[in-house]
């Protein structure tokens, strides 16, 4: 009995929560069949918005993929002092709410600070600009990449590192030719949550990037903006978009996963 | 000499773990490093291959200085215990990486990997991937391995210690016999005395960080430094103050000179060897015989006898 009262409070807890809106907003897009979806979607200020998104997540997930395994590597690898200080840092955008950080850049890079002025003396604009975007992506995503890759890392060990040195592989090689390949599935996907996160990230993003239409709109601003100005079509296309990818990333990271067992020995 | 250690001092923070060690092997020996663990054997092989760096002391290999050397440009082979087999590598790739790194040619790489695996026996399974290997056979692999790159020494850190005792005893065998053919200068490290003394043609007594004893297997089973090493090497009893090993005793139910009563308290039979557990004056001692010998003698528990040393016997005084 109690399994079923159980049961059902799951499913309604999950309908009322995840089912019934992100269905609801797929229902009012294709409502009218494709046309008026690709339509919205095709629209300059869409696309434009779409482009924006996917260049902040691009370098965004760049950045973090090559400092990921970086720290993740000095942080399994290596002993040195504040190691552990280091290793808690990492973790902190995760408490740190994105609008703070966006606050935060903007005290740090905007004009009437002296590193913004300097930069921009240089020619070089980061708040209401990509560059300060992707600033505020990297830092949300940050920890994602670190933490699926340190796992792995400490349970692979370093003999088969030390055993390709004794072979003769050098730094380089040996990272190339055993590391990498030994954390391949987990930096995948490390990779694809980060992806996920850079691509839905609103709050940071909004503070740092001034919402200009056309220019600094990515595709989660373009949901809100629209959405404020009553267009609720081009709002609810764009925010099936954005679920799309979303549910296409979290079948990547499904089909990611259980590789890394398999492989484990 | 293939190796030689001079003056090794290593710490880990506070604690030392090899202190002022020195040691030299021979060209084309095949040389054990024994201990107890924790005694700094597998650091010292560790600072050989130079994946350690000692604090002091030099080491140097084929003549040349490679104290300060990377582990990459020592040309030594290392086994780890674990065997560090590349798990996203087939049998053939893990024993071809040496080569490819050097970027020798295909054909050649091709050939020198067929013939390791042949050595190995493992020229069937060198499409397979190390996970599908049993413990033996990736150990083997390892050797293959270690071998392809042509090392002027081979190491082996306690190269059989993950494996079960039947294989244990087989790749033992089989090591030796791979040695006389390869004749690669070679160190293990091993805490097992019966393996040191089977395959090993110099052992080095290594405990608390500190060489103890050096020489071949009879001579360091015979002519034990210290109480320690005799401890370490076998089996041993106390008769009257002296450490003996158990088989180098007479028992015998009637007075002999220098020996001395004992009271039978156990006799334990383990198949052809006789374990015979006596009392001399308060002292706990046993003798080991064969079955015939208990057999005649026709001893139990509770009966007298007469136990002494067998003439010629090595035995050391304990320092009371």
């Amino acid at each position: 009995m109690a399994k079923h009262v159980l049961r059902v409070v799951a499913v309604a807890y999950t309908l009322f929560l995840l089912v019934l809106p992100v269905g609801l907003i797929i229902w009012r897009t294709f409502g009218d069949g494709l046309g008026p979806f690709i339509e919205a979607m095709s629209s300059p200020s869409a696309l434009h918005a779409f482009k924006v998104t996917l260049t902040v997540a691009g370098w965004a997930v760049l950045a973090n993929t090559v400092f990921g395994v970086g720290v993740a590597l000095l942080l399994v690898r290596h002993e040195f002092p504040g190691k552990r200080l280091l290793g808690a840092f990492i973790d902190l955008p995760m408490a740190v709410s994105p609008v703070v950080v966006g606050l935060a850049l903007v005290l740090v890079y905007g004009r009437f600070s002296p590193v913004g002025s300097l930069l921009e003396s240089w020619g070089l604009q980061i708040i209401f600009s990509t560059p300060g975007m992707v600033l505020a992506t990297v830092f949300v995503a940050l920890p994602l990449v670190v933490r699926a890759v340190v796992p792995v890392l400490e349970e692979l060990g370093d003999e088969q590192e030390q055993a390709a040195q004794t072979l003769g592989a050098g730094r380089l090689q040996t990272f190339l030719r055993i590391t990498l390949p030994g954390i391949r599935w987990a930096l995948g996907y490390g990779v694809v949550l980060c992806l996920a996160r850079s691509l839905g990230e609103y709050g940071a993003v909004a503070v740092v990037s001034g919402r200009l239409v056309d220019q600094t709109q990515t595709l989660t601003l373009y949901v809100e903006e629209r959405f404020q100005n009553f267009d609720q079509p081009a709002a609810f296309a764009a925010a099936t978009a954005l679920a799309l990818i979303a549910v296409v990333t979290l079948l990547l990271t499904k089909l990611l996963r259980p590789k890394d067992r398999s492989h484990g020995n | 000499m293939a190796i030689e250690v001079r003056d090794v001092n290593k710490s880990f923070g506070a604690t030392p773990v090899l202190r002022d060690v020195s040691i030299d092997v021979a060209a084309g020996s095949l040389t054990a490093l024994l201990g107890p663990s924790g005694g700094g054997k597998s650091t010292l092989l560790r600072v050989i291959a130079g994946l350690e760096q000692p604090d002091t002391g030099t080491v140097l290999i084929s003549g040349v200085d490679a104290t300060r050397l990377a582990p990459q440009r020592r040309n030594v082979g290392f086994v780890f215990q674990h065997y560090a087999a590349f798990k996203h590598l087939t049998v053939f790739r893990n024993v071809a990486f040496g080569l490819e790194i050097r970027k020798r040619p295909k054909a050649e790489i091709r050939k020198r990997v067929m013939e390791l695996l042949e050595l190995v026996h493992l020229e069937k399974l060198a499409d397979r991937y190390p996970s599908q290997l049993s413990g033996g056979q990736r150990q083997r692999m390892a050797l293959a391995r270690a071998l392809a790159v042509e090392p002027q020494v081979l190491l082996l850190d306690e190269p059989f210690g993950a494996l079960d005792a039947q294989v244990r005893k087989e790749l033992r065998t089989w090591l030796r016999r791979l040695h006389d053919e390869v004749h690669v200068t070679t160190v293990f490290v091993t805490h097992d005395q019966e393996e040191a003394i089977e395959v090993a043609d110099e052992i080095v007594v290594l405990a608390g960080g500190e060489v103890v004893q050096t020489g071949t297997p009879g001579e360091v089973y015979d002519n034990p430094a210290n109480p320690f090493v005799m401890r370490f090497l076998g089996p041993v009893t106390e008769i009257g103050g002296n450490l003996v090993r158990p088989h180098d005793i007479e028992i015998s139910q009637d007075p002999v000179e220098g020996g001395s009563p004992a009271v039978v308290s156990r006799v334990v039979r383990l198949g052809f060897e006789v374990r015979v557990e006596v009392e001399i004056g308060g002292h706990e001692a046993w003798v080991q015989v064969t079955r015939d010998q208990a057999d005649r003698l026709g001893i139990g528990p509770g009966d007298t006898v007469h136990v002494r040393p067998v003439p010629g016997a090595r035995s050391l005084a304990l320092a009371v």
